[in-house]
């Protein structure tokens, strides 16, 4: 199959995340199309591999899932903070601060 | 693509691999970043293994003296000449070892330390209990209110994590500017920007906000570091390769071995352009310029103010040494498609930060508008694509920092009952009242403003000057109106501390211990310094001016 449509495939997932951080109001949510984001980006790194039949871009998948594991610590335990002084994960309901 | 090429992909020849070569690591040339991340490491066993009563000081006695001996390696590096003639990429190519990496590190070194002043200060909340505290939460997995945090601030704890953070933090800013191919450009910008959520919902009063800021930098920063991710997939997609010094062969044109499937991506330009964008945008996002800089006012005002002084200070160098090393070093062939954008960027970012500044009430969020405009000028500089350039950015860099931390760190020794009183209207005749704290805020602004004969004067003009030779001379009219508009607030808020009555239940000024005032009186030096003699630091950082490619 042409790897051309994995890239695709990439950029829709891409968008899918993007949207979703955009849209929806819950913290995990918007955390998890960010997560979903950076899959579409290893997606994206491992077809380029294929493509140029260097292994760069696998490596680089790998890296970026030590990234993204790390990111889930640091982002669960903030969340996880505010969730237990709020009693809410949503992101609307952060407003203290405003223009 | 040929089957055969694709399948020496998962299969390999019989013949067992008799030797592997060792990757060749220059540890001496990466000693600073090496050193600091050392000691973040040893950091966290000290919150290990060292009793409760003594972490503190531990912490504050490793971070030190490790920051000072970064500092020292980065300057023995320098007068090696490893910023001019033997400048070269280091650790299998990952690594730049130049003059920008070394002036922006030592720059990030000295910022780091003086931030690291500012956290470890404990005089500036009253005594809890008996124990000194600091600006960080006792416990940060305390609810705010509840009893567990009671208890917590009756036994006594701090969270003494803020140091190793903070050196985990300095410790990806060392990489970021030094950064030579597009995955450690990646990693690093993770290994900074962790720590910093972090740290930013670690404040003792006013958690809520604290945690809120938090939230808010972290889903915005994360967001935006996929941008970047994929924007690197992009350009690797486009040059089969994340070596900075590959992409901008291929971008020229100038690569000789080209396969089939190369050829096939080097046509394709949106790879190139989008892919481009996408890893400039989240570059942008980290020095926070306009469109990309709502989370600034948001995150500067809810961290606790001694991390709001290190973020708006080593964040912005280390990522303008990134986005300098980017464009003038991977994307000079394309900087015919990059320079009008960033010309519009630079016009909003100094235009939108200062009107939008005039606005403000409260003095954290006034500071960090004023950071955005500064971005802005920051900017024009980078665009003027010349050597001037270079140095004018890492000139104004190291003033700005400093001057930076100097000025939160005033803002921390204001408080009232509620902690610190960041509301303008409550800062009405501090000169009155404490005219020293009003004054040393006043050369702040004043540099901030960039009247002569301070930091600000001498970068703003070294980097007007590079943008005007450049061929940017409306960007430059542009950037004086803004620092007209920008002088208005600095201003207002000078007259509002020596001109007006204070007020009989207005805050007081609290007396803090020499670590504060070390950082105060180091930005008020360089200001002073920078300002009035300017010419050896203009011509250290015209020799630092060169990139290794």
């Amino acid at each position: 199959m042409n790897p051309v449509n994995y890239l695709y495939l990439a950029a829709l997932l891409f968008t899918i995340g993007a949207t979703g951080v955009l849209i929806r109001r819950n913290a995990i949510v918007v955390f998890m199309c960010v997560e979903l984001m950076l899959n579409a980006c290893n997606l994206a790194f491992v077809a380029f591999s294929r493509m140029h039949g260097n292994l760069d871009g696998q490596i680089i998948a790998f890296f970026t899932m030590v990234v993204a594991a790390a990111e889930v610590v640091v982002g669960l335990a903030i969340i996880v903070s505010l969730f237990r002084t709020r009693h809410s994960a949503s992101v609307d309901d952060a407003s203290l601060m405003k223009l | 693509m040929s089957t055969t090429a694709v399948h020496s992909l998962w299969t390999t020849a019989a013949e067992p691999i008799t030797k592997i070569d060792a990757p060749k690591i220059e540890y001496g040339q990466l000693s600073p970043t090496l050193i600091v991340i050392g000691a973040a490491l040893v950091g966290v066993l000290i919150e290990a293994f060292v009793p409760r009563r003594s972490r503190y000081y531990a912490q504050v006695f490793v971070s030190v003296v490790a920051l000072c001996a970064a500092f020292a390696a980065v300057v023995a590096l320098a007068a090696d000449g490893y910023g001019t003639t033997k400048a070269h990429i280091a650790a299998m190519g990952a690594i730049a070892v130049d003059g920008p990496a070394l002036f922006l590190q030592g720059t990030i070194l000295l910022a780091g330390l003086v931030g690291l002043f500012t956290f470890a200060e404990r005089r500036l909340d009253p005594v809890a209990h008996g124990n000194r505290v600091d600006s960080f939460a006792a416990q940060a997995a305390s609810v705010p209110g509840s009893d567990s945090e009671k208890a917590a601030v009756r036994a006594g704890f701090t969270t003494t994590e803020v140091f190793p953070l903070l050196l985990f933090a300095i410790g990806g800013m060392l990489i970021f500017p030094a950064a030579n191919d597009l995955l450690t450009l990646f990693v690093a910008l993770e290994v900074l920007s962790l720590p910093l959520y972090l740290l930013c919902a670690l404040a003792r009063r006013k958690r809520l906000m604290s945690q809120e800021a938090a939230v808010k930098y972290f889903l915005l920063g994360a967001f935006a570091s996929a941008f970047t991710l994929f924007g690197i997939a992009l350009l690797y997609g486009y040059a089969g390769s994340v070596s900075y010094a590959r992409i901008a062969q291929v971008v020229d044109g100038t690569v000789t071995d080209v396969d089939p499937a190369l050829a096939d991506t080097m046509g394709n330009d949106a790879l190139l352009l989008i892919g481009g964008a996408l890893l400039v945008m989240g570059l942008l996002f980290k020095v926070g310029a306009v469109p990309f800089h709502m989370w600034t006012p948001d995150v500067y005002q809810g961290a606790p103010t001694p991390v709001t002084g290190f973020m708006a200070a080593a964040t912005k160098v280390a990522a303008f040494g990134a986005l300098l090393r980017l464009l003038y070093v991977v994307l000079p062939g394309l900087r015919w498609d990059w320079r009008p954008v960033m010309w519009a960027v630079a016009i909003i970012t100094m235009l939108g930060g200062a009107v939008v500044a005039i606005t403000q009430t409260d003095i954290k969020r006034l500071l960090a508008y004023s950071s955005i405009a500064h971005a802005g000028f920051i900017l024009a500089g980078v665009i003027a694509t010349s050597k001037d350039g270079v140095s004018s950015v890492l000139f104004y860099l190291a003033g700005y920092s400093f001057v930076t931390i100097g000025a939160f760190a005033v803002v921390t020794l204001v408080r009232d009952a509620g902690g610190e009183a960041t509301h303008l209207s409550k800062w009405a005749g501090l000169g009155r009242r404490s005219p020293l704290v009003a004054a040393v805020f006043a050369v702040f602004l004043l540099a901030f403003a960039g009247i002569p004969l301070t930091s600000g004067f001498a970068g703003k003009f070294a980097v007007f000057k590079a943008a005007a030779d450049g061929g940017a001379v409306p960007l430059v009219i542009v950037g004086v109106i803004s620092s007209a508009i920008a002088a208005f607030f600095y201003i207002r808020v000078i007259v509002l501390m020596f001109f007006s009555e204070p007020k009989p239940e207005g805050p007081t000024v609290a007396v803090p211990s020499p670590l504060t005032m070390l950082a105060i009186g180091m930005g008020v030096a360089t200001t002073l310094v920078l300002g009035i003699a300017p010419q050896y630091f203009l011509d250290l950082a015209g020799q630092a001016g060169v990139f290794v490619r």
